[in-house]
């Protein structure tokens, strides 16, 4: 679960820095597609430590691109961002049909040659490695207390420490951007460039360092996705840039609530790999969330809602019933179900930075 | 103010962006080793004789066809600020349960066409429609539901393929609905071509290209002659004055987004009606992404976006003929990228130096009255939906320059009746020249201080 909740995150971390400068970023699917194939490219040659720089500046050079676009031309950001997730998705072809076709190391038109040597891990001494203590607790079979130890030791053993590097940025993002003169910068340029401006922020090159930075994390994110296979293939990303974007804006615009969106939909993510049953189980958890939706909205006297929810609650209960395997299709759009649903549910009282999105000229008022 | 001036100097900025795009990728072509000289000849290489000259043309429009109706269905959204990135889902879902409708009821040719084209339509504008509803009701953006909602068709068209609607037996290589019958089949256009004096081209012409041609007219009337499409247009420009002027702003979100989705459910049927048959897993797909791209090439404008999806048609149909030229066809793709962003930005450089130059010469006309400020916020055809928190409240005089700034000199029907508010040398449209000078004066961007606000700022 980590592991796929981290690139959502990586994403959404993405999106929280151009959003925070005031520049919507839909651009992160196709930075995320850059960042993976220049994560094969470069892992294929020299390793995987190559590979997530590259993938850092392949996404960088998309932000760069999305950076021109909408602070220097002033184009519309959702215009740019869909245009850059078209020309990612036609570069990344291109470049794999021309440097993956016929390469002696293997790779076609829609993937990579298997990056040389795996990522290093780290594990937490003692606990997971080594006496290894949460291994053997959970191999007594102990009710829950085994079950506990499996979960703990699966996220403190064996971690790609590229994972644990991403982790880390979160916090030292929220540093960054709340902590610093930079951050305050930035953020300013998110809520009122003009007034950033007056005091001398120079806001048309905070906007810059902020989509480099936006691409930069996409690409990295991407780049994890590439070694939980190892090889970078086409459509890796499978929308989630897109879901990343979703976890921040149910975040709140947040790297707390970030965090929290992208670990939800990183769960969905990861329960259509684990198995086709856990989808089922994630149908009774709806239906609880949505029971307590209902007590909750008939108290504050919404029976409307609460109505809505009941029934929804109610279906899926039932669904949960009746169904024991869900076919692969319905599997495969459960995170961007999941998604859709806790954003209709949770999107009322969220607040973007007062400027996100705008077109900021220099000199021009609103 | 020379109507032929007018007509002649708007294209030219998306004329630039194409030269642009082309030059970008010509560098492309050369960095992986390869002649663009032999790329551009792969372009135009239509083959030497009659028959293979018309089939080429026909493979241009079959492809053009659908880009159409998908750049139609994503600028019904666009001319309102909003974004239906979620057209791919919309059609791919429509065009299944079409396809499947189409199978299972037989009906006289007439009405088991119209059937099918009904129900398409129907499942377009409802999976649309969903999107419209929770972006009233719970403040879900657009954008991000659009997407997911893509996601979620993708995963039930398939679902249906493979499981209730599979209509290839178990086992075998293609996964499909059953076949059309006879009377749910649109006859092709090759007949026409024939009597017109042309060689019949070796595959047929569809003949959705009649049907896709009366609804770009009807949606052309629709946004630029009906009470419809001005309530669409002001919506997006400037909601607050739309609101005062008795527009329900969420009632229009939805419409929008059903329309919308009822355009979209169209763009499956014309492979499906005239040359499928069935929906498969080979079916066409992508054609809601590129139908972004030719809705922001065409500008929105019924007949730009025509021209904009038979330059992709065009693009498409050379994927071929430079594979065989030993280029990669992805440059076809590489392509059509570069020359949408040129074309964004063009756009926007263009319109911004039409109004400084509307400013600088036509500051006269700003007193010209409050009349003239009402007309005002009629001008110009695009604004982004954040724009829509940037619009002033109210028209009238004082707030004229901000409003113009917003205008596009494409000039939409509207703005060309306003046009004579903006008083004479204001209306002159930027030239190449004034492009070029701008992109590349570029280094200041403050532009003139029309503000008598401090430009060098403390720090």
């Amino acid at each position: 679960m980590l592991i796929l909740a981290v690139p959502i995150g990586m994403a959404g971390l993405g999106g929280l820095f151009a959003e925070r400068a005031g520049v919507v970023n839909i651009g992160l699917e196709g930075m995320m597609v850059l960042g993976t194939w220049g994560a094969g490219w470069a892992g294929y040659q020299w390793g995987p430590f190559a590979a997530v720089v590259a993938a850092a500046v392949f996404g960088a050079l998309g932000g760069l691109l999305h950076a021109v676009a909408t602070v220097t031309f002033g184009v519309d950001h959702i215009v740019s961002g869909v245009a850059i997730n078209i020309l990612a998705d036609g570069v990344a072809r291109f470049l794999s049909e021309v440097f993956y076709t016929g390469n002696p190391a293997g790779g076609g038109v829609t993937q990579s040659p298997p990056l040389k040597g795996n990522a290093p891990t780290l594990s937490l001494p003692v606990l997971s490695s080594g006496p290894d203590l949460l291994g053997s607790l959970e191999r007594k079979h102990w009710f829950l207390l085994s079950d506990a130890a499996g979960i703990l030791r699966g996220v403190t053993s064996s971690i790609n420490i590229f994972v644990i590097f991403a982790v880390l940025l979160l916090p030292f993002s929220w540093w960054l951007l709340w902590r610093t003169p930079f951050g305050l910068r930035l953020r300013a340029c998110g809520e009122n460039p003009w007034a950033a401006d007056s005091l001398g922020v120079p806001v048309y090159r905070m906007k810059y360092y902020a989509l480099l930075i936006s691409g930069a994390m996409a690409g990295i994110g991407g780049s994890l996705l590439v070694f939980v296979a190892n090889i970078y293939r086409e459509g890796q990303t499978g929308g989630r840039g897109f879901i990343g974007l979703a976890a921040m804006i149910f975040g709140n615009w947040r790297p707390g609530g970030l965090a929290a969106g992208a670990g939800l939909f990183g769960y969905a993510d990861a329960l259509q790999l684990r198995s086709k049953t856990a989808v089922v189980g994630l149908l009774l958890l709806v239906a609880i969330v949505l029971a307590a939706v209902t007590v909750w909205q008939a108290r504050q006297g919404k029976f409307i809602q609460a109505g809505i929810a009941a029934v929804f609650g109610a279906g899926s209960f039932v669904l949960w019933l009746v169904v024991d395997r869900l076919p692969d299709a319905f599997v495969f759009f459960t995170p961007h179900l999941t998604t859709l649903l806790v954003l209709s549910l949770a999107s009322q009282r969220l607040r973007m930075p007062a400027a996100d999105g705008m077109r900021y000229r220099r000199g021009e008022d609103k | 103010m020379s109507a032929l001036r007018r007509v002649g100097l708007a294209p030219l900025a998306p004329a630039l962006a194409l030269v642009v795009a082309m030059i970008i990728s010509a560098g492309v072509i050369l960095a992986i080793g390869e002649n663009p000289l032999v790329a551009l000849r792969g372009l135009f290489d239509f083959g030497d004789n009659a028959k293979s000259q018309i089939q080429a043309v026909a493979v241009i429009l079959n492809r053009a066809i659908p880009l159409f109706l998908a750049g139609l269905a994503v600028s019904i959204g666009f001319r309102m600020g909003l974004f239906n990135i979620g057209v791919e889902g919309q059609y791919r879902l429509a065009t299944i349960m079409a396809a499947w409708v189409g199978t299972s009821v037989l009906l006289p040719r007439p009405l088991q066409l119209l059937l099918i084209v009904v129900v398409a339509m129907a499942v377009g504008a409802i999976w649309a429609g969903i999107t419209g509803i929770l972006k009233v009701t719970r403040g879900v953006s657009e954008v991000i539901s659009t997407i997911m909602l893509n996601f979620i068709a993708l995963g039930l068209a398939s679902y249906l393929l493979t499981g209730p609607f599979r209509g290839t037996p178990p086992g075998s290589l293609t996964v499909a609905t059953k076949d059309l019958p006879e009377s749910g089949r649109l006859p092709s256009l090759n007949g026409v071509l024939v009597a017109l004096g042309f060689v019949e081209p070796r595959s047929d012409l569809l003949g959705f290209l009649i049907p896709a041609a009366v609804v770009g007219v009807a949606v052309a009337v629709l946004v630029k002659r009906t009470r419809f499409g001005f309530d669409l247009k002001a919506s997006g420009l400037n909601p607050t004055a739309a609101t005062t002027s008795g527009v329900n702003a969420r009632a229009m979100v939805v419409k929008a987004m059903l329309l919308s989705g009822a355009l979209a459910g169209l763009i499956g049927l014309p492979d499906l009606l005239g040359d499928t048959y069935h929906y498969g897993s080979e079916f066409t797909s992508g054609l809601g992404f590129l139908g972004i791209a030719v809705a922001l090439l065409g500008r929105n404008n019924p007949s730009g976006i025509a021209l904009g999806a038979l330059l992709f048609g065009f693009l498409d149909r050379a994927a071929l003929s430079l594979q065989f030229a030993g280029i990669p066809s992805q440059v076809v793709t590489i392509i059509q990228g570069t020359i949408v962003l040129a074309v964004v930005i063009a756009n926007e450089v263009s319109g911004r130096i039409a109004i400084r130059q509307a400013e600088r010469t036509g500051a006269g006309a700003l007193t010209a009255g409050p009349a003239a400020g009402d007309q005002a916020a009629a001008v110009a055809t695009w604004a982004g939906p954040r724009e829509r928190r940037a619009a002033p409240a109210g028209p009238g005089p004082r707030r004229r320059a901000p409003q113009a700034r917003q205008g596009n000199p494409a000039g939409a029907d509207p703005a060309g009746r306003v046009r004579p508010a903006l008083a004479g040398p204001a209306d002159r449209r930027p030239t190449g020249a004034d492009l070029l000078q701008h992109v590349l004066g570029h280094a200041d961007p403050g532009g003139p201080d029309r503000h008598g606000r401090a430009r060098r700022t403390v720090r």
